[in-house]
């Protein structure tokens, strides 16, 4: 694998363009944006703080840039690099700021959560949405990126609201019947909308587009609950991940379970196959004029391997610490494979920051926090 | 009536009283069974009588000194008459010894008495023990068992208890999990509580407030390029109109997805059922046993629901009707073939067994049969086998029969030296044939060594002449020599006319000696061997002119360069010299 150079960036926002064609960095209060292909910057922007949070529109044409501590919102754009557009939050403040799908409004969420500002760019008219919720995922946007489901809070009780993302209107409001809505997604054909509650309570509701429950689903009591859910690229599949370290997979015709996994610490399964690598670390020079120098050749020179481990293969787990709120044990993340046959989960603390699978459905990408790690899935073509 | 007894006992003791041994016993007898009449005063009168009176004083003497009471009567003193004092002593130390005795009697029956009492009481104590033992024991196995159950309760209450703590701890955990939620979303409630109120404070203090602003440079289009629309309740109605119309696309989708893989489905279950139905129709005529009586009914609605379903094939797959129809028909159908395939199944068994008999009756038939046959294969095999058996025990027990012996040893012996002697004779005669063969190749080969050395002279001379006399004149000699070369040549060569060149080269090989100079002949010549083996017959058949043209032949070829010449006189040489050999082998 070839890497090119180092490049330097800020609060990890370093994002490729949806069309795959530009790379944008942060630099402090700098905005890079740079040549997929060849890496040449093509162009320099510089806003008036150091950027929290940036943002590539749906289109690839516009770019925001986020300041949170001055409230500031800043729109570039890569056709005219003139173009200049500033919104500003003034003293309600700024936590958090996004595109919607089509690429023209910005929804900013004031602090405290007390309102969500959509700010147009096409005709400068500002909406506001009252008592959006301060929780793990509150906005979601439909694939198509038509509709918008937001959760609200209001005399504490959860409500989603769903707006047409066209012009902003509220096509449903309804109550949720969760105790503390902690996350909404949509399904990838736009038609359900999966709520979770929090992890005090398990339970999952699932809608409809036109907000009737078509379903909830509780696996157990008492224990802390949901942790990650995610749908399958075909909307036939939801993967509830929770802290019992158990996935639970509900189909989409009757809602009910149909498999659950489990993460055992101890691997028996003849047909697991349990891949390690093995690290050969080449030997260090002790000099200490030159261990500079051959930390870094070390770094480049560790050579690694992965070899099949014997079953039944002990898996390391640290148990964490159970008094601690959100303790690092369950399922945290899950993805589904594009053609929705294979499903990557991670369980427990390991240090695995992101799972993405490639849109072939073949290969796999896990990014932990010094390691990043490729897995070719070797699948036999039997039917497309 | 004692008297009676008594007298009829006397006589014995009259008789018996003269042995003074013998009398012993009956008188004792007499005694003890007079002991009663005794008591009753009963007159014992006739022990003594007047003849007897010295024997019984004697014998109550002996008796009355072996009871340990001093005699009665001495026989020292010559007087008949007792001592009446000794008498009287006697007789009341007598009635002494019999009242102790009776008393002795009475204690011992009193004893008897009481230990037959004392017996009755320990066997009664000891059944009521023994009853009292097995109620005991009883009672013993009934607590042990009551000991057990309790002892398993006990262990089922100990399990109990440690689930319910289990339970106890595994909801403490989650308590305490859910408590340490609780604090940590109370904590993070509590700072944004907190930084709100500071917010306030500050904003309520700050008298500048920045107000939100938007500033563009310019308004960019549309992601879509059209005109946004005013929000109207036409446009609401729009919206809510393509919600409801994804919803719908959404069902339709999953519905036509149903479809079809209900129609699969279904097409499968059509499948099953038509071959079930044609594997019990397989079986209907087969199975004679009508076991089912309402098969023909089943056989009749079979048909309806045939014909039922044929005719109503393209609808009757989406009506509920034909749905129900079809699975029961189904599930009919399968219990069918469920209790035939049972039926067959246990006739299978049944037949087993029974083909197990019948094959033994069969087989035994055809085994018996087999069996006669064979044996009477066997008879003549035997009988033969026996014969030679006989005839090699005649061979190996006869050895006095020496001649006999010897003469058949000798058979075999003559067979084989016959046989010899006739390969022997062959090979003798092989043997004189090559070596007349070798002689005749030894003198051929000397003849030719002659012939060759007188060649090489006349060649020398030749060649000598041919150099010296290099002129057209010097043809008119040569003729003379190719002539008579020529005509050995077709003298030789008639013979060998038909051979093959291989055969010529084969003889070259094999000879050694005698041809030195056919060696470093390379195959090249062979060539022009062929050339002169067919030039030569062809020249031949034109007999008349033959030689005459051979003498031209020969002179083209003398008139040809010299080294050619003098190959080809060395091929005809070595041609010759080995159509020499070849005459030779051929006339062998």
């Amino acid at each position: 694998m070839n890497f090119s150079e180092v490049f330097k960036q800020s609060n990890q926002l370093c994002k490729v363009s949806p069309d795959g064609k530009y790379l944008a960095t942060c630099v402090q209060y700098r905005l890079v944006v740079r040549d997929v292909s060849t890496l040449q910057i093509l162009q320099l922007y510089t806003c008036l703080d150091q950027i929290s949070h940036m943002d590539w529109s749906s289109d690839s044409l516009f770019i925001l840039c986020a300041m949170y501590k001055r409230g500031l919102v800043q729109v570039w754009s890569l056709e005219q690099p003139d173009w200049h557009c500033k919104i500003d939050e003034g003293s309600i403040g700024l936590v958090s700021s996004r595109w919607s799908p089509d690429g023209r409004h910005i929804l900013n969420t004031t602090e405290f959560h007390l309102r969500v500002t959509v700010w147009s760019l096409c005709t400068k008219a500002v909406s506001y949405i009252k008592y959006p919720k301060a929780c793990q995922k509150g906005i979601d946007f439909s694939r198509d990126g038509c509709y918008m489901a937001l959760a609200e809070r209001r005399d504490c009780k959860d409500y989603v609201s769903v707006f047409v993302c066209d012009d902003w209107h509220l096509l449903r409001h309804f109550e949720t019947e969760t105790q503390d809505l902690a996350g909404l997604e949509w399904s990838p054909n736009g038609c359900v909308l999966a709520v979770w509650d929090s992890c005090l309570e398990y339970k999952v509701l699932l809608y409809s587009l036109d907000g009737r429950l078509l379903s909830a689903y509780s696996a157990y009591e008492w224990s802390l609950g949901v942790k990650s859910v995610t749908w399958s690229p075909n909307s036939q599949f939801l993967a509830i991940g929770s802290y019992d370290e158990k996935v639970r997979i509900l189909n989409h015709i009757t809602w009910k379970k149909i498999t659950q996994f489990e993460h055992p610490s101890s691997i028996n399964n003849t047909k697991a196959v349990v891949y390690k690598e093995v690290e050969k670390r080449t030997a260090v020079g002790s000099d200490d004029l030159s261990l500079h120098i051959t930390i870094g050749t070390a770094l480049y020179n560790t050579r690694s391997k992965y070899e099949i481990c014997p079953s039944p293969v002990q898996i390391p787990v640290v148990k964490p610490d159970p008094d601690r709120a959100n303790p690092k044990i369950g399922v945290s993340s899950l993805a589904f494979s594009s053609d929705s046959r294979y499903l990557a989960t991670k369980n427990g603390g390991f240090q695995v920051q992101s799972l993405n699978w490639h849109r072939s459905g073949d290969s796999l990408m896990l990014l932990g926090k010094e390691q990043l790690c490729l897995c070719y899935m070797d699948t036999d073509q039997e039917d497309k | 009536m004692p008297e009676s007894s008594l007298g009829f006992i006397s006589p014995e003791v009259k008789d018996t009283c003269s042995s003074s041994v013998e009398c012993r016993s009956p008188p004792l007898i007499q005694f003890s069974q007079s002991s009663v009449p005794l008591h009753r005063n009963y007159i014992l009168s006739t022990f003594c009588t007047e003849h007897n009176v010295q024997e019984c004083l004697s014998h109550i003497n002996q008796e009355v000194s072996s009871l340990g009471l001093p005699p009665v009567w001495t026989e020292s003193s010559g007087s008949s008459e007792m001592n009446v004092m000794a008498v009287l002593n006697c007789m009341y130390d007598l009635i002494q010894l019999h009242h102790r005795g009776l008393r002795t009697l009475e204690n011992m029956e009193v004893e008897q008495l009481k230990s037959s009492s004392n017996v009755d009481h320990l066997q009664r104590t000891s059944t009521q023990l023994k009853e009292q033992l097995e109620l005991s024991k009883r009672g013993n196995t009934g607590l042990l068992e009551r000991e057990r159950q309790l002892h398993l309760k006990v262990k089922s209450l100990q399990n109990c208890l440690k689930n319910e703590k289990d339970e106890v701890q595994k909801l403490q955990n989650i308590i305490a999990s859910r408590a340490s939620q609780y604090n940590h979303e109370m904590k993070r409630k509590e700072r944004e509580f907190t930084k709100l109120k500071e917010r306030l404070n500050q904003l309520l203090v700050d008298k500048k407030e920045k107000k939100q602003a938007i500033d563009v440079l310019n308004n960019i289009g549309r992601a879509d390029g059209k005109r946004s629309l005013w929000k109207t309740q036409k446009t609401e109605a729009k919206h809510e109109g393509e919600m409801y119309k994804t919803l719908l696309s959404d069902y339709d989708t999953r519905q036509r997805e149903m479809l079809l893989e209900n129609a699969e489905l279904k097409k499968v279950l059509q499948q099953i059922k038509k071959e079930m139905v044609s594997i019990l129709s397989l079986r209907k005529p087969i199975r004679k046993d009508d076991k089912h009586p309402d098969a023909g009914i089943q056989a009749d609605s079979e048909d309806e629901e045939q014909v039922f379903d044929s005719s109503k094939e393209s609808v009757g797959l989406f009506s509920v009707h034909a749905r129900e129809k079809l699975t029961n028909s189904i599930r009919l159908q399968w219990r069918r073939l469920k209790s035939h395939v049972e039926r067959l199944d246990s006739q299978a068994s049944l037949a087993q067994m029974g083909e197990n008999k019948t094959d033994d009756a069969i087989s035994r038939e055809t085994h018996e049969e087999e069996m006669d046959r064979l044996k009477l294969e066997i008879q003549p095999c035997k009988d033969f086998i026996q014969t030679q058996q006989q005839l090699l025990q005649q061979q190996l027990s006869s050895p006095c029969d020496e001649e006999t012996t010897s003469l058949l040893s000798n058979c075999y012996m003559l067979q084989e030296r016959e046989r010899f002697r006739e390969e022997w004779k062959t090979l003798e005669k092989q043997r004189n044939l090559f070596e007349r063969e070798r002689r005749n190749c030894t003198e051929a080969a000397i003849r030719l060594s002659h012939e060759r050395k007188a060649f090489e002279d006349d060649r020398a001379v030749w060649l000598k002449h041919q150099f010296l006399n290099l002129s057209p004149f010097a043809d008119l000699r040569k003729p003379q020599m190719s002539k008579s070369k020529s005509c050995f040549l077709i003298s030789e060569t008639e013979s060998s006319a038909s051979s093959a060149p291989e055969k010529l080269i084969k003889c070259r090989s094999d000879t050694t000696s005698p041809t030195p100079r056919c060696v470093p002949l390379t195959s090249a010549s062979t060539a022009d061997m062929h050339r002169t083996v067919c030039l030569v017959p062809e020249k031949r058949s034109t007999k008349p002119n033959g030689k005459t043209d051979h003498v031209e032949e020969s002179r083209l070829f003398c008139n040809g360069n010299v080294p050619e010449q003098h190959e080809q006189w060395n091929n005809r040489e070595d041609h010759s010299s080995q159509t020499l050999l070849m005459e030779s082998t051929c006339s062998i």
